[in-house]
């Protein structure tokens, strides 16, 4: 039976690890490579890297990290933070990134979804979410790491993105993120039940009921958290054990 | 011992060139037909799309050159398919070492949850020949495809999702695994060993 996955993320930062609460006290938490290499033997599905750096060294600076990664992690990972072309794409797949994750480039130009998908297949693509809830009650997509609002409502952005070729859905919630009160049950559930492609549950987990929920309410295939993993408030083989005992399939 | 990873316009050749630098082995990445004949022991690799992969194939006459390998050969995933008769995808005549048909996944059940194509973590089970050698039945290796091999005779291990269908297949000298060897942890690991030691 195909399995839920459970997903860590690690920022990465001028090649090393991050833990930021609320972008601020942004703190070193070690190599990124040896912390996924620990979440892959503790039982994680997959791995997210996203590179939060912000000079113009980061195109070299992230190959060659995904190049170390791949050497040394055994399970599939995802590589995203300011990719915008097929060459960037090009040049993370050729080091080794199984996926890459697309966000506010894609939704500036949704070409690129269908050129990646088109040269590197769907299954490479995966199209990041950041939305937001606003007060008429719908979920709206955010750009540019959630600092600029648009008027396109998610449910729309994210059936356009995978007619066009996206092979997966990562939602972000902002108004769960950060707050671990759970995950964004309705609209994950949106998404998992219109899309005809997987769909990742970002932002909220707190506790192993939320990831329960997120995935026998909201039906999502995947959950991705990063603080509970990172401050150890969760170990990954006790959320397994837990949504076992729970009936639902974990490896 | 020589190993040799068949270089064609399909991906994922790095990471299964790491995966095997991981548990200690050296390979080769070449199209070159005399370097593939000669190996030990050949892999081909394979994410992408059947027709586009057929046709780089035949234009380098590298179709051929694989049918009528005599040493184990291993095919992982979009390779696996190729060696079968046949492809829905884009209605491709493949490589026809295994009689298996490969055909897209639909479900015809709404709302089961079935997503196409199937990605994540599924278990193998009904294993047979040593490529499972130390592989614990109902294992679990990680599967990304739209399209699969029917059960057939050449089936050695099997996987539901919609339906039972074939996660490996073998006939002779020849291997194959839909699933990433190279991206399943230590079970993945554990194949790719068993096939160098086959």
């Amino acid at each position: 039976m195909l399995t839920k996955r459970i997903i860590p993320c690690l920022d990465i930062k001028d090649g090393r690890t991050v833990k930021g609460i609320n972008f601020e006290n942004i703190r070193d938490a070690g190599d990124p490579v040896e912390l996924g290499a620990l979440y892959a033997a503790q039982g994680a599905d997959e791995l997210v890297f996203l590179d939060i750096t912000a000079t113009v060294e980061k195109r070299k600076t992230l190959s060659e990290l995904v190049n170390k990664i791949a050497h040394q992690i055994n399970i599939p990972f995802t590589v995203g933070g300011g990719i915008s072309s097929v060459e960037d794409v090009s040049v993370l797949l050729q080091n080794g990134a199984d996926k890459i994750s697309i966000n506010t480039s894609a939704f500036k130009n949704p070409q690129l979804i269908h050129d990646l998908a088109k040269q590197f297949g769907s299954q490479c693509v995966v199209l990041a979410i950041d939305t937001k809830k606003e007060a008429d009650g719908e979920w709206y997509v955010y750009l540019n790491g959630g600092r600029t609002k648009t008027a396109t409502k998610c449910i729309d952005w994210a059936k356009q993105a995978v007619e066009l070729g996206a092979g997966e859905i990562l939602l972000t919630s902002m108004n769960n993120d950060g707050t671990k009160q759970g995950f964004a049950l309705d609209i994950t559930q949106q998404l998992s039940e219109t899309l005809a492609v997987p769909v990742i549950a970002s932002g909220g987990g707190g506790t192993m009921e939320h990831f329960k929920d997120v995935f026998t309410q909201a039906k999502a295939d995947a959950a991705l958290a990063a603080s509970i993993f990172h401050f150890k408030e969760i170990a990954i083989p006790d959320l397994k054990r837990y949504l076992q005992g729970q009936q639902i399939a974990v490896r | 011992m020589s190993l040799v990873i068949i270089k064609y316009n399909a991906g994922n050749i790095q990471s299964v060139l790491y995966a095997l630098e991981r548990i200690g082995m050296q390979a080769i990445v070449t199209d070159n037909v005399q370097q593939i004949q000669s190996a030990n022991k050949v892999i081909f690799p394979g994410v992408g799309e059947a027709s586009t992969a057929m046709a780089y194939l035949k234009e380098r006459g590298l179709d051929a050159v694989i049918k009528n390998l005599q040493q184990p050969v291993l095919g992982i995933c979009l390779g696996m398919q190729l060696m079968c008769t046949h492809s829905e995808e884009n209605d491709t005549d493949c490589l026809g070492i295994f009689e298996e048909r490969v055909k897209k996944f639909i479900d015809n059940s709404s709302g089961n949850g079935n997503k196409v194509p199937q990605i994540g973590w599924n278990n193998i089970y009904n294993l047979k020949t040593g490529l499972f050698k130390d592989i614990p039945e109902n294992a679990y290796c990680y599967f990304v495809h739209g399209y699969y091999a029917a059960l057939g005779q050449h089936t050695i291990a099997a996987t539901d999702y919609i339906q039972p269908y074939s996660s490996a297949l073998q006939k002779d000298n020849f291997y194959g695994v839909q699933f990433h060897p190279e991206k399943s942890a230590t079970v993945g690991e554990q194949i790719i060993k068993n096939f160098i030691e086959l």
